[in-house]
């Protein structure tokens, strides 16, 4: 296993103070390795967004970071973000950590010709490069996402959304970061450009080494994608597990949900439910386990306990985790949270 | 929903209730002296058929004229050529005697209500332009109508507003706001692309129910083939304002036909898939104002022929009755040698 590169552990995020405030995030604790796609999956108002904006340190008023801590392990060990002071964290972001917003159309600057913008980063980052290094860098970056040179002197406007998004992707990368923050990088995007896109990221992540935090909703397209993938709920992050055996066995009713919810491309056509219910108002969170409900295996006690992010109790060895008080000791997990090794085939006829 | 091999026979016999032929739709550019006098190709030659208690699909790419389509069969916007039918006759005349008959749900359920009123103004307003239906008072039938959409108990919803609501709670009342004109054709734009994943299923399901109860003819317009595959009777794919491949759900998301699709379908995420994809014939749609001569998908297409560049592909017959696809690899005599079926089949 690779080693760690971004710990975040208990991270809280309020917003607002006091008796009224709203908790985003509760007790958030994940591990980003090296080279590793780590995905965060959620509805809105889970909380994914919010926690990419803190752990970034790009959090706005009336967002508070109440408790935990990221530990970034960069070019001078180990640190912990949330201590760094303003200039350290700006010198850190963007050379080690950078980050991909949902709407490129937004995070491009009009006036700007492509070219202009992608050297600004080279500019106030790499002091000692000349302006034709700095051009040939962009160059060569613009090459790498699939655009031909001749784009540098393009404006925003007379690019298409798949290539704008490209374009990020490309500033993102400029100066090598060990971490990529990626918040529904495609979401606005048609699924070719989609699928273009995350192949090109895909060759990037394999020839550069960089981690990335891919944030998303479509959980559908995580299995694909990533590692292994934390599926957040209300704030919390209910269940973390290698993305294979997130997909083939979970361990929380909400991810089982979830994954319930995406209509199959194959075989046979079955009436599916998706989750009865709507998610839960933040500011109103239901007593105990926020999921219960909307739960179908709900039990007394979970209207009372808050569960928290532990290892299954009848599989303590396997590298995964769920927030789910059927998953402990003392209780007796339903029989479709309990399945393991399932082959694709079994679980076509059992989904 | 599983059964509709069965109903498919004798459907395709009925008379659609609406049906559209030969629909065009050309938008004139009012920007940049260059452009003076040309138009946005939105929708080209498009036939589709609405079916009593059937749920055509409408699948494409954003800016393939999909909800171009579902507003000229709503006549929100004016035809610029060919012509609707309404039961193989003339359509009502006068908008509101069509609005009583066709009705649309858009895509934003958070846009689409007005916020300064509650559930029971919103719903009693389309109720009392189009007639409270005999014997029962205003304010039964309103909840006659949110509890057709599940909006139970009623007695509740009546009286609260939409800021108070979800977002499928609040597509639910779109819907029964459609339904309230009691229409045979309801049109539904992308109805669930703004809702939660976890809730999206719902008014899915609820739409399958009009279909099957109710006997609605339904449009779905979406950009997600999975959904698409779940709820439709019949897909109708669009690439740039044309329908490049028209046929039974299953049968166009399992075994597509048409290049277009079926790199459309290799791109979609599906967890299953033992491989990456390997996507034939990447690249981005055409310009609408001045789109490629013959086939609209030929600058990207892997098996383009020298005719593609030149002709439109009629929409040629397929697999089961029913199924064409708009390409010339399927004419009879194509070079099977070229068939998109022996590249790609594994994209499927």
């Amino acid at each position: 296993m690779n080693a760690p590169v971004l710990e975040i552990s208990d991270l809280s995020v309020d917003y607002g103070f006091g008796p009224d405030a709203v908790h985003a995030v509760a007790d958030a604790t994940l591990t980003l390795r090296s080279g590793e796609v780590l995905g965060l999956a959620g509805e809105s108002g889970s909380g994914k967004s919010t926690l990419a904006y803190a752990v970034t340190r790009l959090l706005r008023e009336p967002g508070v970071i109440t408790g935990g801590s990221a530990v970034f392990h960069g070019d001078d060990g180990p640190r912990d973000l949330f201590e760094m002071d303003g200039e350290e964290i700006r010198a850190l972001r963007w050379s080690q950590i950078s980050v991909v917003f949902q709407s490129a159309m937004n995070s491009l600057n009009p006036v700007f010709t492509v070219g202009n913008q992608l050297t600004d980063v080279l500019r106030a980052h790499r002091r000692g490069m000349s302006r034709s290094e700095r051009r040939a860098r962009a160059a060569e970056l613009l090459d790498m996402v699939g655009i031909t040179e001749d784009r540098l002197r393009s404006f925003p406007h007379e690019l298409s959304g798949g290539m704008r998004q490209r374009v990020m992707i490309a500033m993102a990368l400029a100066l090598e970061p060990r971490v990529l923050v990626m918040d529904e990088p495609t979401t606005a995007l048609d699924v070719v450009t989609q699928r273009e896109i995350l192949q090109e990221l895909g060759g990037l992540r394999e020839r550069l080494g960089f981690a990335v935090l891919f944030i998303t909703h479509d959980l559908s397209l995580l299995v694909e994608l990533a590692d292994s993938i934390a599926v957040m709920y209300a704030g919390r992050i209910v269940e973390h597990a290698p993305a294979e055996a997130l997909f083939r066995t979970p361990r929380h009713p909400y991810t089982e949900g979830l994954l319930n919810s995406f209509p199959a491309l194959h075989g046979e056509r079955v009436v599916m439910t998706g989750i009865p219910g709507s998610p839960p108002d933040l500011r109103g969170l239901p007593a105990g386990c926020s999921f219960n409900p909307r739960c179908a295996h709900a039990v007394d006690a979970c209207k009372e306990t808050a569960p928290r992010l532990l290892p299954i109790s009848w599989e303590p060895a396997e590298p995964r985790r769920a927030a789910c008080l059927l998953q402990t000791d003392g209780f007796q997990a339903p029989a479709s949270l309990t399945r393991t090794g399932l082959r694709a085939e079994e679980i076509g006829s059992t989904r | 929903m599983t059964e509709t091999a069965e109903t498919t026979e004798t459907a395709e016999t009925d008379t659609p209730v609406l049906e559209a032929r030969g629909l065009v739709k050309h938008f004139p550019v009012r920007r940049g002296w260059a452009l003076r006098g040309a138009h946005v190709h939105a929708v080209e030659d498009v036939d589709i058929a609405l079916r009593s208690g059937r749920v055509t699909a409408v699948v494409g790419e954003s800016g393939s004229g999909k909800s171009t389509l579902a507003r000229l069969l709503a006549r929100r916007t004016a035809l610029t050529g060919g012509r609707l039918l309404w039961n193989g006759g003339e359509p009502p005349s006068g908008s509101r005697a069509y609005a009583s008959e066709v009705q649309l749900v858009l895509q934003d359920p958070f846009a689409s209500l007005n916020p300064v009123h509650g559930l029971r103004y919103i719903l009693g307003r389309a109720l009392k332009l189009h007639g409270v239906p005999e014997g029962q008072t205003l304010d039964e039938a309103i909840k006659a109508l949110l509890e057709r959409v599940s909006l139970t108990p009623s007695d509740q919803f009546i009286e609260k507003m939409p800021h108070e609501l979800s977002g499928g709670q609040r597509q639910r009342v779109n819907i029964a706001r459609a339904l309230a004109v009691r229409p045979k054709v309801l049109l539904a734009d992308e109805p669930v692309s703004m809702l939660d994943v976890s809730i999206r299923l719902g008014v899915l399901n609820l739409l399958a129910d009009l279909r099957d109860r109710e006997r609605l003819a339904i449009l779905y317009v979406t950009h997600d083939l999975a959904s698409a595959r779940y709820l439709a009777d019949t897909i109708t794919v669009m690439y740039a304002g044309r329908v490049v491949e028209s046929g039974p759900a299953v049968e166009v998301a399992d075994s597509p036909q048409h290049p277009y699709t079926q790199l459309l379908l290799s791109a979609v995420p599906d967890p299953d898939r033992d491989e990456a994809p390997r996507l034939t014939g990447a690249g981005a749609p055409p310009s609408l104002i001045h789109p490629p001569a013959g086939c609209r998908f030929h600058p990207r297409c892997p098996f383009a022929m020298d005719k593609c560049r030149v002709e439109t592909p009629p929409a040629l017959p397929v697999g089961s009755p029913g199924h064409t696809s708009a390409c010339w690899l399927h004419e009879s005599g194509a070079n099977t040698q070229a068939s998109p079926a022996a590249g790609t089949a594994g994209a499927a």
